[in-house]
């Protein structure tokens, strides 16, 4: 037998092995904080595409005119469309929490050698948050 | 990112380097505009907090282009955004690998038509 036919039948087992592969259940993520903390900012893209529905019917209703963005707005007055964006409130802030304090983890910044803490990396986003947020408010609030 | 690193997609890498940049972009805009907009129009508003907008005032706005250009990428790049982390959420979350292109599909051709049709009421507007 040469070298190269042992090479062969070792590449080459009779009965290939099955991997051993354990069955997840589809609720793993309930068991562990960390995990469900992981899937509940996974969660909040729905958040997000809710609030982009939400202003696009919005701006169908500026197109209509008066009386179609006044029935628009009285519907967001419903208990049930308060309680559905409440929820959306918390989970889109949670995004932008989460999505703030990822920075400082995929580019960590280095000064004098040494690594500056996340919290002074993450800062500056949430000063802009504030300042972009203030600047909104005042654009829909001050009367012209 | 955990979404990077599952390896049930079936698009291909160079695919996914532009697809992530846009959950990324749309990840920050999300993060920026969303909870103060959500908060004045879904909650301060309605529940009487502040005063509401009038729609002369709103519709002025609206007019201008660079809010025009604001409301387009606030529509679109969030949708992308939603896209890639609620396919990988489907992907992970239920473990339905014979759906993956269906729910590929679903993300995306969601993502394009409510950018479709943020494109066309802003335009009409």
């Amino acid at each position: 037998m040469t070298d190269q036919t042992v090479l062969d039948q070792a590449a080459r087992p009779e009965f290939h092995p099955r991997w051993y592969r354990k069955r997840l259940s589809t609720w793993w993520w309930l068991g562990e904080w960390h995990y469900l903390t992981f899937i509940l900012r996974e969660l909040t893209s729905i958040s997000v595409a809710w609030f982009v529905v939400l202003t696009l019917f919005q701006l169908r209703a500026l197109l209509h005119g008066p009386e179609a963005y006044a029935r628009f707005a009285a519907r967001l007055e419903s208990p049930i469309m308060i309680a559905v964006n409440a929820v959306a409130f918390c989970f889109v802030t949670f995004h932008t929490i989460t999505w703030f304090n990822l920075a400082p983890r995929a580019m960590p910044v280095r000064m004098g050698g040494k690594r500056v803490p996340e919290f002074l990396v993450a800062a500056p986003n949430f000063v802009l948050w504030i300042a972009v947020s203030a600047l909104v408010a005042w654009l829909l609030l001050r009367t012209p | 990112m955990s979404e990077s690193t599952s390896n049930s997609s079936k698009a291909k890498p160079s695919n996914e380097a532009f697809l992530w940049l846009l959950f990324s972009a749309g990840g920050v805009v999300a993060a920026v505009l969303i909870p103060i907009q959500l908060f004045l129009f879904g909650l301060a508003f309605p529940l009487g907090w502040l005063p509401q907008p009038r729609y002369e005032h709103l519709m002025a706005l609206v007019q201008s282009p660079l809010a025009r250009l604001y409301l387009f990428v606030l529509c679109s790049l969030p949708l992308f955004h939603w896209a890639h982390r609620f396919r990988f959420t489907l992907y992970d979350g239920l473990q339905v690998k014979h759906l993956n292109e269906v729910i590929f599909a679903f993300c995306y051709g969601g993502a394009l038509l409510g950018t479709v049709l943020a494109a066309y009421l802003l335009w009409s507007i």
